[in-house]
Parts: structure tokens; sequence; C-alpha cells
């Protein structure tokens, strides 16, 4: 199933509905390139609220996602990652480098809007 | 002959050959009714001389005379109430209650197990004397007393035990909940004072409390005062970085403040790389850095005079 991207205002979101193969992480990550550019948008949000588990293929594939939206000119925020993801995720040495962070989709709106400046 | 060595190493090894001719149930019975008489009729001497020979061989140090002698005398009822009745309910129930009194004294657990092994040697050597001119009786006394003396020395021993490790794990479990609170000082500000000795498994789960309470409180902002940690070393350090780390990633900010000197130096020494984290002199300093980076401005106004 893919990755429903939806347009509001100048922002993508990318909500993420059942956990991920690493097939379907690809496929997200092609839609979103493709679509930044094209809806012109100046920030994407990337929702990980359902995921329970972070790997280190799905760590590494988030931070190239918003390497290569940042070369298309917008910002990307992950949001929703939980305490649990969050705790292992430290504890396996997994990182999302400088990539913005938030709680949720609301705090990540507000995040993006400061950043970017609207 | 055999008897005869029994009784010369009495002190030591008072092992005594089974009785081949008794049915054991009744004569059990009935020798214990009569060791029981006997210890209640000689209830104040025997007492006396156990305690005394607490004091000699320094145990309880931690208890007076007086004391020592009150505990002594319930103990001895409660041993001689075991013994004639065979249940061990109630003198379970009373080491229970006697550890609980002794053991914020600093009573130790060789203590105890000493006192108890005392008082069975010291009512063994009442019933050598008392038996001295029948060895037949003596063995078949002795073989009802070893077995309940033993069994009541045991009781009482993990009586003991038990009751200190309850002891520990509650105190553990207090120290646990006290020492990691999450503090909400303003909307969306978090602090987390840390106090004491942080180990591994502290640290854990000081990360998750703190990670649920920036979850629940939506905080932006949380400010990690380490005034109270004592000591820092890699390890410790590690942790405050995945703790900064975790909160991150779900989008807060930690600010650590009151990292003393030693620690400053410390760190520094062994080379933990801390640039990525915000550090504050103190707890005031931080939380007026979080105030800034939230958007606050505290003011003073004339203070209101009544």
């Amino acid at each position: 199933m893919r990755v429903p991207i939806l347009k509001e205002g100048n922002y993508l979101i990318a909500s993420i509905q059942s956990s991920l193969s690493d097939h379907e992480l690809l496929q997200l990550m092609e839609d979103l390139i493709v679509q930044v550019q094209r809806v012109r948008a100046k920030g994407v949000i990337i929702d990980v609220t359902v995921l329970d588990i972070m790997d280190s293929f799905s760590t590494r594939t988030l931070r190239d996602i918003a390497s290569m939206i940042r070369l298309r000119g917008a910002t990307t925020v992950i949001v929703g990652i939980q305490p649990e993801v969050a705790f292992a995720m430290v504890q396996l040495g997994l990182n999302l480098g400088d990539i913005y962070t938030a709680l949720d989709l609301d705090e990540g709106i507000s995040l993006l809007n400061s950043v970017v400046g609207r | 002959m055999n008897k005869i060595m029994t009784q010369k190493n009495k002190n030591d090894n008072r092992k005594t050959p089974p009785i081949p001719d008794r049915p054991a149930d009744e004569s059990t019975v009935s020798l214990l009714r009569e060791l029981v008489a006997h210890l209640r009729e000689n209830r104040s001497k025997l007492r006396e001389e156990w305690a005394r020979r607490i004091t000699e061989s320094q145990l309880l140090t931690a208890m007076t005379r007086g004391e020592i002698l009150a505990e002594a005398t319930s103990v001895y009822d409660n041993y001689v109430e075991a013994l004639e009745t065979g249940t061990y309910e109630a003198l379970q129930a009373y080491s229970r209650n006697l550890s609980e009194r002794i053991i914020p004294r600093g009573v130790e657990t060789h203590e105890v197990i000493g006192i108890v092994l005392l008082l069975r040697d010291v009512l063994a050597r009442s019933l050598f004397a008392k038996y001295r001119g029948d060895f037949d009786k003596l063995n078949r006394i002795l073989d009802a007393y070893e077995p309940a003396a033993n069994r009541i020395a045991n009781t009482v021993a993990v009586g003991f035990v038990q009751e200190r490790e309850r002891i520990i794990r509650e105190q553990q479990e207090a120290i646990r909940e006290l020492s990691t609170p999450v503090l909400q000082v303003r909307e969306r500000l978090l602090i987390l004072p840390m106090i004491g000795i942080i180990d591994p498994q502290r640290a854990r789960q000081m990360t998750e409390q703190l990670l649920h309470a920036i979850r629940n409180n939506r905080a932006k902002v949380v400010v990690m005062d380490i005034t109270g940690v004592a000591a820092m070393d890699s390890t410790v350090a590690n942790h405050l970085v995945q703790t900064v780390d975790a909160a991150r990633l779900l989008g807060a900010t930690v600010i650590v403040t009151g990292l003393s000197a030693e620690i400053a130096q410390t760190l520094v020494t062994i080379g933990v790389d801390l640039t990525k984290i915000i550090t504050v002199g103190d707890l005031q300093g931080g939380i007026e850095e979080a105030e800034r980076q939230l958007g606050y401005k505290v003011q003073q106004v004339a203070p209101q005079t009544t």
C-alpha cells in the first residue's frame, strides 16, 4: 500500500498508516521527492506515529529523504516518534542527524511555520 | 561404648544412634512433653545463662543488657512454645516482628543465627546435665529435641533474612520512585532534577519516564539539573547524551544545568563529547534560557503590600 501524501498549504504531509516494508519506504521516498517540486512545497512532514519499530534501514532512509528534500528546496520534519521507539533508537545508536523532529502533526506544522517563515 | 563416646563429644558432635525398639511418634511426643516441662521449670536460669553467653560472645552489641534479656525472654518462651505445639507459625511471625525491630539498629545476620544456635547449645547442655545418669534417656531426648531445635533455628534465621530482603526491596523501590520526579514548571517546560548515583538501570528508567512526560505534557523544553549528581564517568555521561538524543527525537530540547567544576573537569579529561548538548551554569539560568526559547518573558512588578 502506498503512503498517502496530502497537501496542506505550502506543506506536504506523508502520513504512514501501517508498518512499512523496505520497498514501500523507498516508494515513499520517490513519491516525496517528485511531488515536492511539483506542488512547490516549502516543507514536508512525515508522520511516523504508528511505527512501533525503527530499524537502521528506516532510520537511514528517513535521513536520506530529508537530505534529498533539502536539495529540492524544502524542509523535512519527522513527527510522532513514540517514547519507546525513541529510547530504542538511542540505545541502538541510530540517529536522525540534523533532521527536525516534533511531537505530533500540530507541533510539526508550527515548527515548519517558524523555520520556513510561512 | 558408642554412648560413652557420644557423651564425651557432646559439645561439638551430638549425633546419636537411632533408637531401635520404640514407635518413634508416640515416644517423641511424650519426650518433647517432658522436655518442655524441664525447660519451663528452669526458665529463668536458662534464660539468664543464654543472655550471659550472648554478651560473652560479643553478639548483639547494638543492644543494651536489659534489652537483650527482654528479647531473650520472649524468644525463649516462643521457642518453648514451638517445641511444645510443633507449629512454627507463631514463631515465624515473632521472628519477623523481631527482625523488623532489630534490623534498623544494625543487627547482622550472623548475630541472629549466632544467638539462636547459642540457645540451642544452652538448652542441650542443660539436658546433658539433667540426664547425666541415664544415657539411654538422654539419647532419646536429644533425638526428639535436635530436629525440632534445628527447625526452629532455621525458621528464625530464614525469617530474619526474608525480612531483611523485604526491607531492602522496599527501600530500593522507594528510592527509585523518589529519585526521578519530572516536574512541569510552565506550560511546555519540564524540569528533571537528578540526585544521587546514576546507574544504568536508573538512567534507563529516568529516560523512559522523561520521554513519557514529554509526550503527556507536550513539552518543548526540558531543563535537566544535575547539581545533585555526585560523580560522573563516561557511562553516566553517555546515558546523559542518550537521554538528550531521545528527547530530541520527540521534538523537545534538553538544557543541562548544574555541572559542577569537578564533573566539568572529569568530562573534559576523559574526552566525552557534550558539544551537542546545551549547558547552562545553574538551574535558574537554565529555566531563564528555556523561557527565552519558549517565548516567555518574566517581568517583575511592584510587590503587593498587604
